[in-house]
């Protein structure tokens, strides 16, 4: 038994990775899962927001996965480090701000770092070649074996006999002729891989699980750092580029409007931190400032929020504005009509 | 036995997973930990997480508006 080698996956939650680590299993090696939360991971957050979507079964689908698969499974925060790989991806962008290359690269140090930690031997991940057009390429494999260091105890289950043997294969840990051959975009074998394994429930994301491959989720993240004048972020900002409707008047404050009662429960949350109106003459969104207002700003926005309130048709709506101290006052403003919202102010 | 809390309200998951995992390495087997959340998420998760790591769930619902999770932590190092 202490012989028994011992693999760590990178799970992300949809049915390659799953597969590979299944792959890996089957040959008598000990497979624990590894999964890194960037703060940009799709799963469930928008669902556990929206009370719209509270029906829908929610689950974190690497968890999920681990459980189907009975392997226990770490999940690391990686907020912070993860800032450099967003803001600074040596092999760039890919169509939106999903800086793949560098993210896969990065993802394979951490789990080379720790499997050098845990006592693991080798580290198994989903990738397919040809499957995705920036880090699933001929050429691009290699780079993620370089960069991240992990070199050939990097192991791709999925299209390893496309690739040179790694040191697995080659000390006999796992027999090549095992691994198998997928290449390109179909689905078609890994559903036959999942059927005769007996998978028939899995996450298949269209657009992967990251938020960065998302047009819209990019474009407001690209106005945030044009706003501010500098690319960072924090976890609490790229949380809300999530929720709300976004709405920017100027280049110096915009307003982020629940769409619904779940948004607006979520953004209550940010009340100390922000500017924020309410109405109180009729039913209507939270609403909060984000930025320098000034005075002027915040009648423009009260008129906004006022127009996204149930007495948007009124001729006078009356909003309560709380700053950050807990100072408030009231205003009393006319809706800004619809036609007054230019489109380029939706973020 | 040792009994205590995390208050891993106001965060959503798999935070409240990763704070509930960070904080279980930290105690002892046979600790109790009570793990309060607002993500209605984190009751299906947490008990994963505790099922797949080899601890168990003393108590999972809903408290006051908030999800409650009660864990025994096992002899196991996940």
């Amino acid at each position: 038994m202490s012989d028994q080698r011992k693999a760590v996956a990178l799970i992300s939650g949809g049915l390659d990775s799953m597969l590979a680590a299944k792959v890996i299993m089957e040959q008598g090696i000990h497979v624990e899962g590894i999964n890194f939360f960037t703060g940009f991971c799709v799963e469930g957050h928008t669902h556990a927001i929206r009370k719209r979507d509270r029906a829908r079964p929610k689950r974190n689908n690497a968890l999920w996965v681990a459980e189907q698969l009975g392997i226990k499974l770490h999940i690391i925060d990686v907020i912070e480090e993860y800032k450099q790989v967003v803001l600074n991806p040596r092999h760039g962008y890919g169509q939106n701000l999903n800086p793949c290359l560098d993210c896969k690269g990065f993802m394979v140090a951490r789990a080379y770092e720790w499997i050098r930690e845990h006592g693991f031997d080798f580290i198994i991940t989903g990738e397919v070649m040809g499957q995705r057009p920036m880090s699933q390429r001929r050429d691009t494999l290699p780079v993620i074996q370089k960069e991240s260091g992990a070199g050939d105890l990097l192991l791709r289950p999925l299209c390893a006999r496309h690739l040179p043997p790694t040191l697995p294969e080659r000390e006999g840990w796992v027999d090549r002729d095992k691994l198998l051959d997928f290449s390109g975009r179909s689905r078609k074998p890994q559903m036959a891989l999942a059927a005769k394994y007996g998978f028939e429930d899995y996450a298949q994301p269209a657009g992967g699980c990251c938020f960065l491959t998302d047009a819209a989720y990019s474009a407001k993240l690209a106005d945030l750092w044009r706003a501010r004048g500098r690319r960072d972020y924090d976890l609490d900002d790229i949380m809300l580029l999530k929720v709300g409707r976004h709405i920017r008047p100027a280049p110096h404050f915009k307003l982020i409007v629940g769409r619904e009662e779940g948004e607006n429960n979520f953004l209550e949350g940010y009340r100390k931190r922000f500017p924020h109106l309410r109405c109180v003459s009729h039913p209507g969104p939270l609403v909060l400032v984000d930025g320098e207002p000034g005075e002027a700003d915040l009648e423009l926005a009260a008129r906004i929020a006022a127009r996204y309130s149930q007495g948007r048709t009124a001729p006078a709506v009356t909003l309560e504005l709380v700053r950050p101290g807990g100072e408030s006052r009231e205003l009393t403003v006319a809706p800004l009509p619809p036609a007054e919202i230019p489109e380029d102010w939706h973020v | 036995m040792n009994r205590h809390t995390l208050d891993a309200r106001r965060i959503l998951c798999p935070l409240p997973v990763i704070r509930t995992q960070d904080r279980v390495a930290e105690l002892a087997p046979g600790d109790v930990l009570e793990v309060r959340a607002t993500d209605p998420g984190a009751l299906n998760d947490i008990p994963a997480w505790c099922r797949i790591n080899g601890h168990r769930v003393l108590e999972a619902g809903e408290r006051d508006g908030e999800v409650v999770v009660v864990i025994e932590v096992g002899n196991s190092d996940g």
